[in-house]
């Protein structure tokens, strides 16, 4: 019993679009939901509370721009890893996704100093219900983030060796949604104090 | 597999990047004029064409099948949908028959805060 | 070539030398084979749930009694069974039941393929499912035992361990319920994939058999509403948890938004365990009437406008919960709206069968009785839907006597139509047709001597989660006392009856007349397999060349006409 091989069922594309593309489309549409959920439930509080005004003027613009930046770099180096896969060139998309699994790390990096740094001002997960949304939220996105640099990481391993290329473009749109998120949750988080 | 990119001009992404970079820059300005519809438009109208760019220039999504653009569709309108539905009782502070004290005190004290004065 | 059997029945492959029974039949990628994890699962928590039932039902008929086989039913451990009792139902009964083992199953060979499209995330999704299973048994016996706050666990009883007593069993519920929705996350990506590019050459959209649109249609709704719940289900773990105040009023959380968050995704989760039931009965219903479905695209246009119209009457649950009168309104027009496209189902497959030459098999019996008794529960709906005469009925047991008129036919009589329909493509093997009708009659009768009473005593104001009605005097009349006794027979005589089912299953496992591959000269693609099918399915994956349901049709000498004949 081969569960190893691929299944014939996985090379059809009725629909117009090959499978692991598609797949990936519908594991979007399931997180926009999930994302959904959780910023609608913020923005309800927020427009009701006025006083979070005060909690929220403690966010860091300036470490939510950079990290917004950091985002936004690793999606360029994940389109051109993208398009590097499609010349065929399994090297330099792996390198490329390297470049993107190093913005992941940088931004977890200074996520962590961020949340420290509020930690050690007093301001916890309890301290108030903005401060349980601005943690939950950002730690829903930064899971997504953690997991989806894991996942690059095996494909960059395969695409070094020239291996299952078009798993780069689906690993690339998978990140450009996690890059979408936090370029919500930028402005929810830290500009709309 | 590579997808049909056959009648289109390849994109510059390093291009869409610097517009974006830019366009970050915007929005953490905007809300040095103090203007407070200024500083939501800024922030969230930006982020939205912000994040069509990303969606169009590197997810490529206007390149995809069109069914794929309707179920994203679908499923943000089923998040304005929810948000309709809710929002009439989260965003309240009393209803018939039942209160939120805590609210009503936040509520309280940040207008004795402000003096009062009106705001939106 | 391996054969596939259930796993508990064959242990003679673990000597086979191809594979060994730890690979064949416990981390297996074949969808066949997790189709039967599925279902196996399922059934065993599915007597889990039925044993609850017992438990709970002899406590309210004779309250304070020590019930045999379970011991005394305290007001705590009341609400523990009866918490755990709806949860195991529709979160590890109905949903592996009818959309995992049902659509992992018939998927790939109703559409002539040799797999799912990505078995061995479909292999995840069931060990993550088994692991939400033991998560929740094992949540009955930690300090405080199983939760106890509803199957809809709303706040603060379910978030503050000092309301709810049972601070381990919560999160454990919590955690299981987030395990599975992950688990069926998974498997809906493979069934929506699969389905929508792995289908045969020559299969049109329309030639695809109405189950299979009905399994696809119910897990995009799934992944479209769980979202909000599984955000919810985060929140209120850090609540229970870690002392946040996502839900408290007294700092700055809604307690509703819970409620919301809940039922947005607990609507649409019922027409997710409704479709595939309804598409098993379409399948069954033109095979033993030998006719054509009525109106195959006004069925499928009439699913889709469900599925939607399914997202917009969620707060329905909530009428008096608080909510803002305006969005009463709103929900209580969507609600009776949504009647309507049901109701248009049903006359269809009505139409189906008019002027049939009908053949009572035993799968035919429940799937007619699913007509029947489905619709029961469907009017019934009507009275709660709107929002004046919900206030007097909310709470109540007219409401438990109408999702049990809709839950019931759904899962078990589902379950049972499926089951016997395609057991001899599963197994190889036929069913006992004198004991499956024995089985089906001691089932239904007694189903209906429970429920109906149930709407009767609900209008007589009798509330829900009540353990002990003695306390009440308004409730407490006698002829409301010989009702549940009445009741609690009928529970009893119930389940005895499913005795009959589990031994047809062993007597038709070990000793039943082989299968041929096509028992009940059908049209759809699984029955030009060998009975059972091999891995891979078919040496060569069919052609299809016509729809689905071309029984009957005039000028033929056979009142059938296979999908992958030629013409």
């Amino acid at each position: 019993m081969s569960s190893a091989a691929r299944p014939i069922a996985t090379t059809r594309s009725a629909a117009g679009m090959p499978t692991g593309k598609l797949a990936v489309w519908w594991v979007i549409a399931s997180e926009i939901v999930i994302f959904g959920g959780l910023l609608a439930s913020y923005i309800m509080h927020r427009l009701a509370h006025d006083a979070w005004s005060a909690q929220a003027a403690h966010t860091n613009t300036w470490i939510g721009a950079f990290n917004t930046m950091v985002l936004l770099t690793s999606s360029l180096s994940a389109v051109l890893a993208h398009q590097a896969a499609e010349r065929g060139d399994g090297p330099k998309a792996a390198r490329l996704l390297y470049a993107t699994v190093a913005g992941a790390l940088t931004f977890l990096v200074v996520k962590a100093f961020e949340w420290s740094g509020e930690i050690g001002e007093g301001f916890t997960i309890t301290s108030s219900t903005f401060w349980s949304f601005y943690y939950t939220a950002a730690g829903l996105h930064a899971s997504h983030v953690i997991a989806g640099a894991i996942l690059m990481l095996f494909v960059a391993a395969d695409a070094r060796r020239n291996l299952e290329l078009h798993r780069v473009e689906l690993i690339g749109i998978y990140w450009h949604f996690v890059d979408i998120v936090w370029i919500f949750l930028f402005p929810l988080l830290y500009i709309a104090k | 597999m590579a997808h049909a990119h056959a009648t289109h001009h390849p994109i510059n992404y390093i291009r869409v990047w610097f517009i974006l970079v830019l366009l970050l820059i915007v929005s953490v300005a905007g809300p040095f004029l103090g203007i407070r519809w200024v500083t939501l438009l800024t922030a969230f109208g930006i982020a939205c064409i912000k994040a069509v760019m990303v969606a169009r220039n590197f997810m490529h999504i206007n390149l995809e099948q069109r069914y794929i653009s309707y179920v994203i569709i679908t499923v943000l309108v089923f998040m304005l949908l929810f948000f309709a539905g809710v929002s009439p009782d989260v965003m309240k502070k009393e209803g018939s028959g039942w209160v939120k004290p805590s609210w009503k005190a936040a509520a309280a004290a940040s207008s004795a805060a402000q003096g009062g004065a009106a705001h939106h | 070539m391996a054969e596939h059997a259930a796993p508990h029945h064959h242990d003679e492959h673990a000597a086979h030398h191809e594979a060994g029974f730890v690979r064949t039949y416990l981390f297996s990628t074949d969808h066949k084979i997790i189709a039967m994890q599925y279902m196996f699962t399922g059934m065993a928590m599915g007597l889990i749930g039925a044993y609850f039932a017992y438990a709970f039902n002899m406590q309210l008929a004779f309250p304070g009694m020590d019930v045999p086989g379970f011991g005394v039913v305290s007001a705590s451990r009341y609400n523990a069974l009866v918490t755990n009792h709806g949860s195991i139902m529709i979160f590890w009964v109905a949903m592996p039941v009818l959309l995992a083992a049902y659509g992992n199953y018939l998927i790939p060979l109703m559409l002539g393929c040799d797999d799912m499209v990505f078995p061995r995330i479909n292999r995840l999704s069931y060990q993550i499912f088994l692991l939400s299973a033991i998560v929740l048994v094992a949540s009955f016996f930690v300090p405080g035992g199983g939760f106890a706050g509803a199957w809809t666990s709303y706040p603060p009883l379910s978030a503050k361990p000092e309301y709810g007593l049972t601070p381990l069993g919560s999160s454990m519920w919590l955690a299981a319920v987030a395990l599975e929705f992950v688990a069926f996350l998974l498997g809906g990506i493979n069934f929506i994939t699969t389905a929508m590019n792995s289908r045969a050459p020559g299969m049109r959209l329309y030639d695809v058999p109405m189950v299979i649109w009905m399994i696809v249609v119910a897990s995009i709704l799934f992944m479209c509403s769980v979202g909000p719940l599984i955000a919810g289900a985060i929140m209120l773990l850090m609540d229970q948890n870690l002392g946040t105040a996502f839900f408290d009023p007294e700092r700055g959380g809604d307690p509703i938004l819970w409620q919301h968050l809940f039922w947005f995704f607990g609507h649409p989760e019922v027409y997710v365990v409704l479709l595939p039931t309804v598409g098993i009965v379409a399948e069954i219903i033109t095979t033993f009437a030998r006719k054509k479905l009525f109106a195959y695209r006004t069925v499928l246009y009439t699913v889709f406008g469900t599925g939607v119209l399914s997202f917009t009457v969620w707060a329905h649950h909530q009428f008096i919960a608080g909510i803002d009168p305006r969005m009463a309104h709103i929900f209580t027009i969507t609600t009776l709206l949504i009647s309507i496209p049901i109701a248009e189902m049903m006359f269809i497959y009505i139409a189906t069968l008019y002027g049939g030459s009908i053949q009572f098999t035993t799968p035919m019996l429940w799937a007619l009785a699913f007509i029947g008794e489905f619709l029961i529960g469907g009017v019934t709906g009507i009275f709660l839907g709107a929002s004046g005469a919900d206030v007097y009925f909310h709470d109540t047991y007219f409401v438990l006597a109408h999702f049990h008129y809709t839950f019931f036919p759904i899962t078990i009589i589902g379950f049972y139509a499926g089951f016997t329909y395609w057991f001899p493509k599963m197994f190889g093997k036929m069913m006992d047709e004198r004991l499956g009708k024995i089985h089906f009659w001691g089932t239904i009768i007694p189903f209906n001597m429970i429920f109906i009473p149930l709407f009767v005593l609900g209008a007589a104001g009798q509330h829900r989660r009540i353990y002990d009605y003695r306390n009440f005097p308004d409730l407490s009349q006698p002829w409301m006392w010989n009702t549940r006794h009445v009741i609690a027979a009928a529970v009893c005589t119930m389940l005895a009856f499913q005795a009959v089912f589990f031994i047809n299953l062993a007597k038709s496992l070990i000793a039943g007349k082989k299968a041929p591959k096509n028992p009940w000269r059908a049209n759809t693609l699984e029955w030009t397999a060998e009975s059972p099918p091999p891995h891979g399915n078919w040496a060569e994956l069919p052609r299809v060349y016509r729809g689905p349901y071309e029984y009957s049709v005039p000028g033929r000498k056979q009142d059938y006409w296979p999908q992958n004949e030629p013409a």
